[in-house]
C-alpha cells in the first residue's frame, strides 16, 4: 500500500508545490490546479474487491490517461468519478473523491447535478436515435433550456469544438445514426461538453474506431484539454503518450505507479510498470 | 443393412426435420388459406344475382306444382330418409340429389326455402319474365308483374310496367330517405333535447327547487321543443301518405294475384334479363349495402354497418385503454421495482392471467364495471335518471374496459421485452448527461421501446377483435337502436350499447328465426370480421414500422 501513496504524492510535487492530498481528509490540499482527489477508494462488487485503496489527484485542465491490463479496474475506476457504478447492482463504495473540495460521494449529493459536471463518453458511440440537433441539445434540454437561439449557440458551439460542425453543419436534422463511427464518437463528445462540465472521462474513446478517426479523436483530446480536466483510459500504449500528460499504470485494483507520462514510459519506478509498457505481460 | 445405414445418414443430416418443419408450415397455410378462401366464396357469392329458375313437381297424388326461386345448395341423402318423409324414390336408388330453393312469398305459403328431391322434378326451366323484389318485411317476393297502380289506378301494365314500377321505387327511395332524415337527425335531436329538459327538472326536484327562473326557461325550451317536433310531424305525415302511393300487382307461380305497396319494396330486379354489367353493378350495389346499411328483418337482410363501427370503435377505446395502463405497469416491473421474488411472481401472474378463460373476464366485467363501478357513477353523478340506469348498464365503455384488462398481459409482457432491450450504453449516455432516471425512461427509453409497445398493441387489437364471449355480458346486443356515436353533445355515448361483427355472426347464425336466409349473411360477416382484423393489424404495423425506423437503436 505504501508504495501507491509514495507514488501519488511524487506525482503531486512534479506539477505543483502544494502538500500532496494522501491519506487522510484532513490535510488534503485544496489547491486551483488539481481538479479530482481520490482518497482510500475501494470498490466492490458484491464480496469481491475491484478497487483497493486508491489515492490519487487529477490535474486540472490536463490529460490524465488510465492504463494497464483488462480487468485491471481502471475502466471501474473512471466511473467511480461520475457515480456510474451507482447503476450497477451489488457495488459497494468506501472512501471518497473529492471534486475540488466537495466529497461527491456525500449523502446530500445531487447525482444528476454532479454528472453535468463530470462529463463522460463511452468506448462505443451511442448516440440517441434522435437527430444530430436534439443529440447535442439533449444535456441542455435535460436543464429546461428550450430557448431555440441558446441551443442554436451551444450546438454550434459543441460541434464546433468536437471538430464535428464542418461535416455535418448541413444535415443538423438528420438522424445521428446516419453518422460514421468516428463522427458518432465526435457527435457524444460535442454532446458531452455542450453542457460544459469541468470534467470529461473518456472510456477507452477510440477502440471501436478506424486509425483516420482515432487520429482525429486525439487531435480532439488535444485541443479540449486547453477547456477542460481529461481523464481518458486507453489500451493503447502509443495513445496514451501520444495524449497524455499524467498517466497512471494500474494492476488487479491496485494503483501501481501514477506518474509524469514521459517518466513512466521512459522510466518507470515499477517493475510491473516496466514489465507492462514493455510488453511483458498484460 | 445397407439401407438402415442409409436412413440413419438421412436422419443425420437432419433433412427429416427440415421436411417436417416445411410441411408443418404448409399445413397451416393450407388451413388458414383455406378457411379464408371457404368464407369469403361462400360469403361473397351471396350478393351475386342468382338466376331465377321455375320447376315443376309431381306430387304424391299425381298432380304437378310449380316453384319459382334461386337454387341455393344441394346435397346427397340416403333414399331411407327421403322415403321416411313420405316421398316416392324408385326401388333401385340408394341415395337420392335433393336441392334447396330459396322461393321467398314468406307472406303467401309460409316459408322462403324447401327442399326439393331431384327425383320429383319434371322439368326445371329459366323463365325470362320472372321478377325477385326484395322487400322491407316478408322476405323476397319471386313472380311476374301485372300491373302498376297509382292511388288505386292502373297507370301501367304489360311491357310498361317493370319501368313505371323502377320509378316508383326510386320515388320511394328517396322519399325514405327525407323521412329518415327528419327522423333519425331532426327528431332524434328532439327527443335527446327533450330527455335532457326532463332530466334537468327531474334534478331540479332532487335538489328542492319546485319553481323559478330556471323551471320556467325548461317549460319554455320544452314549448318551442313541441312546436317544432309538430312541424316535422306534419311534414312526416304527408310523407308517409306519399310513400303510399304506389302499388304493383303481381301473380305468384302459382297463379295468384298479389297486391305489393311499392312503399315495402326495397329493389325489384329480374336477373334472367340482367346483362353481366347490370349483374355486377347489382353485386357492388348490394356489397355496399351490407357494409353501409342498418340490418333489416331480425338481422337477416341489410348492413352490418353498426356492426362494423360497434367493432371498430370498441377496439380504439380499448386501445386507449389498455396502452398507457400496460406501458405504466410494465416500466414498474422493469425499471422501478427491485427484481425479487415478489416481481416474479407478479409476472408470471400478469403471465397467466392471458390463459384465464374470457368468460371469466366477462362476468368480472359485469359485476365490477357494470354493478359496482356503473351503479355507483349512477348513484353520483346521475341520481336523476335513476331508476333508469345511465352507466349501470352494459355499455360500450364497461366493454372495452373489460377487454382491455383481457389483453393487458400482452401489452405488459412486450414492452418489458423492448424494455429490456434497449441497449444499456443509451441509458447510460443519458445518465451521464446530467438526466435523472425518469428523465431518462421519458426521453430516451420509452421512445425507443415505443415499437415493442405496439407490437403489444397489435397483438392485444388481434385478440380484441375476435373476442365476443365476455362482451355478451357488458354491452354487445343483437339490435342497437343508435351508435355510440352521433351528433348530440357529447358526441361519443360510451354509455350506449353497441353491435359486435363477432356478436353478430353468432345471432344470425344460431339465433335467427330463419337460418337458411341468414347462412350466407354469416359468412359474409365473418369474412368481414377477418378483413376487418386484418386491416387494423396492417395499421398498427405500418405505425410501428415507421417508429421502428425512427428509433432505430445504434449498435454501432
Amino acid at each position: 500500500m505504501s508504495k501507491i501513496i509514495n507514488a501519488s504524492s511524487k506525482e503531486i510535487d512534479s506539477i505543483d508545490n502544494s502538500n500532496s492530498p494522501v491519506g487522510n481528509d484532513s490535510d488534503l490540499a485544496v489547491s486551483n490546479t488539481v481538479s479530482l482527489t481520490v482518497s482510500n477508494l475501494n470498490l466492490f462488487y458484491d464480496t469481491k474487491q475491484a478497487l483497493n485503496s486508491i489515492n490519487m489527484t487529477i490535474p486540472k485542465k490536463m490529460v490524465t490517461a488510465f492504463i494497464g491490463p483488462s480487468g485491471c479496474g481502471k475502466s471501474t475506476l473512471l466511473r467511480c468519478f461520475n457515480r456510474m457504478n451507482d447503476l450497477i447492482d451489488g457495488v459497494r463504495i468506501e472512501g471518497s473523491i473529492f471534486l475540488h473540495d466537495e466529497d461527491i460521494y456525500a449523502r446530500d449529493v445531487d447525482v444528476a447535478n454532479l454528472r453535468r459536471r463530470i462529463g463522460m463518453v463511452f468506448q462505443k458511440p451511442n448516440p440517441f436515435p434522435k437527430s444530430i440537433y436534439e443529440n447535442v441539445a439533449y444535456g441542455l434540454r435535460i436543464q429546461r433550456v428550450n430557448n431555440r437561439r441558446t441551443l442554436d449557440r451551444a450546438v454550434e458551439r459543441s460541434l464546433r469544438a468536437a471538430a464535428l460542425w464542418d461535416e455535418v453543419k448541413d444535415r443538423l436534422q438528420e438522424s445521428a445514426l446516419s453518422l460514421s463511427g468516428g463522427q458518432q464518437q465526435r457527435l457524444v463528445i460535442a454532446r458531452a461538453i455542450a453542457i460544459e462540465p469541468e470534467v470529461l472521462l473518456l472510456d477507452e474513446p477510440a477502440s471501436a474506431l478506424d486509425p483516420i478517426s482515432t487520429l482525429k479523436i486525439e487531435e480532439l483530446i488535444y485541443e479540449l484539454k486547453r477547456d477542460y480536466t481529461i481523464v481518458i483510459v486507453t489500451h493503447n500504449m502509443q495513445q496514451a503518450t501520444r495524449v497524455s500528460d499524467f498517466a497512471a499504470f494500474m494492476y488487479l485494483g491496485n494503483l501501481i505507479e501514477f506518474d509524469d507520462t514521459k517518466k513512466i514510459f521512459t522510466n518507470p519506478a515499477q517493475k510491473q510498470t516496466e514489465d507492462y509498457i514493455t510488453g511483458r505481460y498484460g | 443393412m445397407k439401407s438402415i445405414e442409409s436412413i440413419n445418414k438421412w436422419v443425420g443430416s437432419g433433412s427429416p426435420w427440415v421436411w417436417l418443419s416445411a410441411g408443418m408450415v404448409s399445413l397451416n397455410l393450407v388451413m388458414v388459406f383455406g378457411l379464408l378462401f371457404l368464407i369469403s366464396v361462400r360469403g361473397l357469392g351471396h350478393f351475386w344475382p342468382a338466376a331465377i329458375e321455375s320447376v315443376e313437381l309431381r306430387e304424391k297424388d299425381g298432380s304437378t306444382t310449380s316453384l319459382l326461386g334461386n337454387f341455393v345448395e344441394d346435397e346427397i341423402v340416403s333414399a331411407a330418409r327421403v322415403r321416411g318423409t313420405g316421398s316416392t324414390v324408385p326401388e333401385d336408388m340408394e341415395f337420392v340429389r335433393r336441392y334447396l330453393i330459396k322461393v321467398g312469398n314468406r307472406d303467401v305459403s309460409g316459408a322462403d326455402f324447401v327442399w326439393v328431391n331431384e327425383t320429383d322434378i319434371t322439368s326445371r326451366e329459366i323463365p325470362l319474365d320472372s321478377f325477385m323484389a326484395e322487400r322491407d318485411e316478408w322476405g323476397n317476393f319471386y313472380g311476374n308483374l301485372i300491373s302498376v297502380k297509382l292511388d288505386g289506378e292502373i297507370i301501367a301494365s304489360g311491357a310498361t310496367a317493370w319501368g313505371a314500377m323502377q320509378d316508383g321505387i326510386a320515388r320511394k327511395t328517396q322519399i325514405r330517405r327525407q323521412i329518415k332524415g327528419i327522423e333519425k337527425d331532426q327528431i332524434g335531436k328532439i327527443n335527446y333535447a327533450m330527455e335532457r329538459l326532463r332530466l334537468r327538472t327531474k334534478r331540479l326536484e332532487l335538489d328542492g327547487v319546485e319553481a323559478g327562473a330556471r323551471i320556467d326557461k325548461i317549460a319554455a325550451e320544452r314549448l318551442s321543443l313541441e312546436k317544432r317536433y309538430e312541424a316535422l310531424n306534419g311534414s312526416l305525415s304527408e310523407l308517409y301518405k306519399e310513400l303510399g302511393r304506389y302499388s304493383i300487382t303481381a301473380a305468384t307461380v302459382a297463379g295468384q294475384q298479389v297486391e305489393l305497396p311499392v312503399s315495402k319494396i326495397v329493389r325489384a330486379i329480374h336477373p334472367n334479363q340482367m346483362s353481366m354489367f347490370e349483374k355486377i353493378r347489382y353485386y357492388f350495389a348490394k356489397m355496399w349495402e351490407f357494409v353501409s346499411e342498418d340490418p333489416r328483418e331480425a338481422n337477416t337482410e341489410g348492413g352490418v354497418f353498426p356492426a362494423i363501427f360497434g367493432t371498430v370503435l370498441l377496439v380504439m377505446l380499448m386501445s386507449v385503454f389498455v396502452t398507457p395502463f400496460g406501458v405504466i405497469a410494465a416500466v414498474y416491473l422493469r425499471e422501478y421495482a427491485h427484481q425479487g421474488l415478489l416481481t416474479r411472481t407478479i409476472r408470471i401472474a400478469v403471465n397467466n392471467l392471458a390463459g384465464v378463460p374470457s368468460i371469466v373476464y366477462g362476468v368480472f366485467g359485469l359485476g365490477f364495471f357494470v354493478y359496482f363501478l356503473g351503479g355507483n357513477i349512477d348513484q353520483l353523478f346521475f341520481p336523476e335518471s335513476l331508476p333508469a340506469p345511465t352507466f349501470g348498464t352494459p355499455g360500450i365503455l364497461w366493454s372495452a374496459l373489460t377487454l382491455a384488462i383481457l389483453t393487458v398481459p400482452v401489452v405488459i409482457v412486450s414492452t418489458e421485452e423492448g424494455l429490456t432491450r434497449i441497449p444499456r450504453a443509451i441509458r447510460e449516455g443519458s445518465l451521464a448527461l446530467g438526466a435523472t432516471k425518469a428523465e431518462t425512461l421519458w426521453r430516451t427509453v420509452l421512445p425507443m421501446a415505443t415499437p415493442a409497445m405496439m407490437t403489444g398493441l397489435i397483438l392485444s387489437i388481434a385478440r380484441a377483435a375476435g373476442e365476443v364471449a365476455p362482451l355478451m355480458m357488458v354491452g354487445v346486443v343483437k339490435l342497437a337502436p343508435s351508435l355510440p356515436m352521433d351528433g348530440n353533445f357529447p358526441f361519443l355515448h360510451v354509455d350506449r350499447k353497441f353491435m359486435h361483427l363477432g356478436f353478430h355472426i353468432y345471432d344470425v347464425g344460431f339465433q335467427s328465426p330463419n337460418v337458411e336466409a341468414a347462412r350466407p349473411l354469416v359468412y359474409a360477416t365473418a369474412f368481414l370480421l377477418v378483413v376487418l382484423i386484418v386491416a387494423l393489424n396492417i395499421a398498427a404495423i405500418r405505425i410501428r414500422n415507421r417508429l421502428r425506423e425512427s428509433y432505430k437503436a445504434g449498435d454501432g
